[in-house]
């Protein structure tokens, strides 16, 4: 079993995920594999299916179709031996608020299973690695929120998981913290842990070595940031992105989209990025901007952020939609 | 089978430091009880006694003075007024001042003298049904004996008598009935929303999301949080049992091992009763709804007030499936009738039936309801 996994070097394959509730399909046809050692960044609005496919591949929900191995194991046949060699961290870091640092530790200790000797080693070690010491004594209710985080974490890798499922780790809490806990998870996934990490922070998912987009349902975008980059339909063939910095962004924006060879336009912050023809002069942009009393900064090429990724990809998936529906 | 009720070690211990460090909710449980058992033993007689009673005597002479003292020496009407007329007789009922209105027209005394049969009417407040049938059984007993004692010679004896032995609670007394019916309503109140409250507070928090992605199996879970829970019920039937004994020393006749041996399954099917509504209840203010809707079955239903007995066929048969119902069978019969296992088992089995039906279907309801909701 371990021989397996480690030969491969697949920590999660997921096969044709389906799963229905009533009429309702919430996860439709979703297909991916995670190496190990990757932090795999799971993304979608709210809704989208998120949640249903970890209940599917912690073995909380069974599948109405497909199949998944988490860690080698069948998440169908054998859903505790899965949650035996998973980590989960949910959403809201649920730890005991009348519980202690030790308590709290102890506990999810215990549900594991560990033996008292390997708990003790093993409560050292994550105390160590979170800098749990000044706090051990301290109410869970009584830590700020990234302290909370950590505590989360540290209980749910107590039995020394080799797969780590994060909801939403760093909702809530501060930018510190937040840089803190991935400089963590990039130290850890270097010792061959795998992360499984949802967020709706897209620099969060730019830091991710593998990255999945779930949109109603389907999955619609896999593979490494710079792969999603490179795919013809976020960068049409004979398109270019560029930037165009101005203090006045809502006027050079509606006079931007006019223009004949810009595709598409939006505002980012104190810029506008564009999608325009490869032939596109930036040069004639400057000075057409310039008669029209709009200040101009900088205007220079982009590649495309995740963001532009993954609403090129929802635009081009809802068309299809559409298509098919007409 | 360990591998059924994983967790549940983890849990359990886990579960008792919660009630450590939350001393208030062991108050509660333990102490607010204790005081309902206060007001109730002291403040409730059962007994109908001093009925406020109206009085219009037409009459006025001795005859009708000594019918008035055999009324109030009966303990069972207490005179407020004496009025002079029917209107008043009745509006004195009409506004609830007095249940019973007596009327003595004004040739009583001449009709005894005559023997052409005296009457008294007798106005009874039906609004409620034992306080009337009391008044009715009382006077009517007191108007027969009132002939007999004129027809009879002096110290002649009765061609029948009736004699009524009253056994177990000779007197009559309202907290030898009251509280062991008590004692069952007390316990499930305390422990189906200690439990329910423990699991809805998870829910609430978000951590029992956290426990399903761990080995933990519901059965495991699910006992975990019941084991202290029952501790603490049997630990406050101990104490409604010293207060019973010492307090209202209601005499125990029965064996108090036994009674704690047979609360067990009774304090089984309450957890389980609070494990089934926190599986429906997503936050506590939904539990204390839902506790509710099983508290009033058990007060109603289960003969703690009304006997069973009485009861339209339908919800004779309804109060079968009332686990109160068994319970109060045991209290009552181990604490008053002195019955012991020979007489009792059978209720004993039939909780833990339900007891264990009942953490069952709860625990199916949480895989399907909670865990993959």
């Amino acid at each position: 079993m371990a021989l397996a996994t480690q030969s491969n070097g697949v920590a999660i394959s997921a096969e044709h995920l389906v799963r229905r509730f009533g009429q309702v399909t919430a996860v439709n046809d979703v297909s991916f594999q995670v190496q190990r050692g990757e932090i795999f960044g799971f993304l979608g609005p709210n809704g989208s299916g998120k949640t249903t496919v970890i209940k599917m591949l912690t073995g909380l929900l069974p599948l109405t179709s497909g199949e998944a191995h988490v860690e080698g194991l069948d998440v169908r046949t054998d859903p505790e031996a899965v949650r035996q060699n998973i980590g989960y961290m949910s959403q809201r870091f649920s730890l005991y608020d009348d519980l202690t640092v030790t308590e709290n530790l102890q506990f999810y200790g215990r549900i594991y299973g560990l033996p008292p000797d390997r708990l003790k080693r093993r409560m050292d070690e994550i105390i160590q690695l979170n800098s749990l010491e000044p706090y051990l004594n301290r109410l869970a209710a009584q830590l700020s929120g990234g302290w909370k985080q950590r505590l989360a974490l540290g209980c749910a890798m107590l039995h020394e998981p080799k797969l780590l499922f994060l909801d939403e780790p760093t909702a809530g809490i501060d930018p510190v913290a937040r840089r803190q806990l991935w400089d963590l998870l990039f130290e850890l996934s270097g010792h061959g842990i795998t992360f499984f990490v949802t967020t709706h922070y897209m620099d969060e998912a730019e830091r991710c070595s593998h990255v999945a987009y779930i949109y109603y349902g389907r999955l619609i975008a896999d593979g490494t940031p710079n792969s999603l980059r490179e795919l013809p339909d976020v960068q049409p063939h004979g398109t270019m992105r560029i930037e165009i910095t101005t203090p006045e962004v809502t006027r050079a924006l509606r006079f931007a989209r006019q223009l004949p060879g810009i595709r598409s336009a939006t505002i980012f912050g104190q810029s506008i990025h564009a999608l325009v023809e490869e032939h596109f002069d930036l040069n004639d942009l400057r000075e057409q901007l310039l008669k029209n009393g709009i200040t101009v900064g900088e205007i220079r090429p982009l590649a495309p952020s995740l963001e532009d990724v993954f609403v090129e990809l929802t635009y081009k998936h809802q068309a299809e939609t559409e298509a098919v529906r007409v | 089978m360990f591998d059924l009720f994983r967790g549940f070690r983890a849990v359990f211990f886990k579960e008792t430091l919660h009630v450590r460090r939350d001393p208030s909710t062991l108050f509660f449980s333990l102490v607010i009880p204790l005081l309902q058992m206060v007001v109730l033993g002291f403040g409730i007689d059962t007994n109908i006694r001093q009925v406020n009673t109206v009085v219009f005597n037409a009459d006025g002479r001795r005859e009708s003075r000594e019918l008035i003292d055999r009324l109030r020496n009966s303990d069972t009407f207490h005179i407020r007024r004496y009025v002079q007329n029917d209107r008043d007789l009745n509006d004195e009922i009409i506004a609830g001042r007095a249940r019973v209105g007596i009327k003595i027209p004004v040739d009583y005394s001449d009709r005894l003298l005559h023997q052409t049969g005296a009457k008294v009417l007798v106005l009874i407040d039906g609004s409620d049904s034992s306080v009337a049938g009391q008044a009715i059984n009382v006077t009517t007993a007191i108007g027969l004996d009132e002939s007999l004692r004129r027809v009879l010679p002096d110290r002649s004896t009765m061609a029948v008598e009736m004699r009524p032995t009253v056994l177990f609670n000779p007197d009559s007394r309202s907290p030898n009935f009251f509280l062991p019916g008590l004692t069952a309503v007390l316990l499930l109140n305390v422990t189906t929303f200690l439990t329910a409250f423990s699991i809805v507070r998870e829910k609430e928090r978000g951590t029992l999301e956290q426990l399903f992605a761990t080995p933990v199996r519901p059965l495991g879970l699910l006992l975990g949080k019941l084991l202290p829970y029952l501790v603490i019920g049997f630990t406050e039937l101990c104490a409604i049992v010293t207060f019973m004994r010492f307090v209202f020393q209601v005499p125990i006749h029965g064996n108090v091992l036994l009674l704690g041996l047979f609360s067990l399954p009774y304090l089984f099917v309450s957890l389980s009763i609070g494990i089934l509504v926190s599986s429906k209840a997503n936050s506590q203010s939904e539990a204390i709804q839902l506790a509710f809707l099983t508290f009033l079955p058990s007060i109603f239903f289960s003969g703690y007030i009304f006997p069973r007995e009485t009861m339209p066929k339908f919800f004779y048969i309804l109060s079968y499936f009332v686990p109160a119902s068994y319970y109060i069978n045991i209290t009552r019969g181990i604490i008053l009738r002195g019955a012991g296992l020979a007489q009792l088992w059978l209720d004993a089995l039939a909780l833990f039936a339900i007891g264990s039906f009942l953490l069952v279907v709860a625990a199916r309801r949480f895989q399907k309801k909670v865990i993959m909701a």
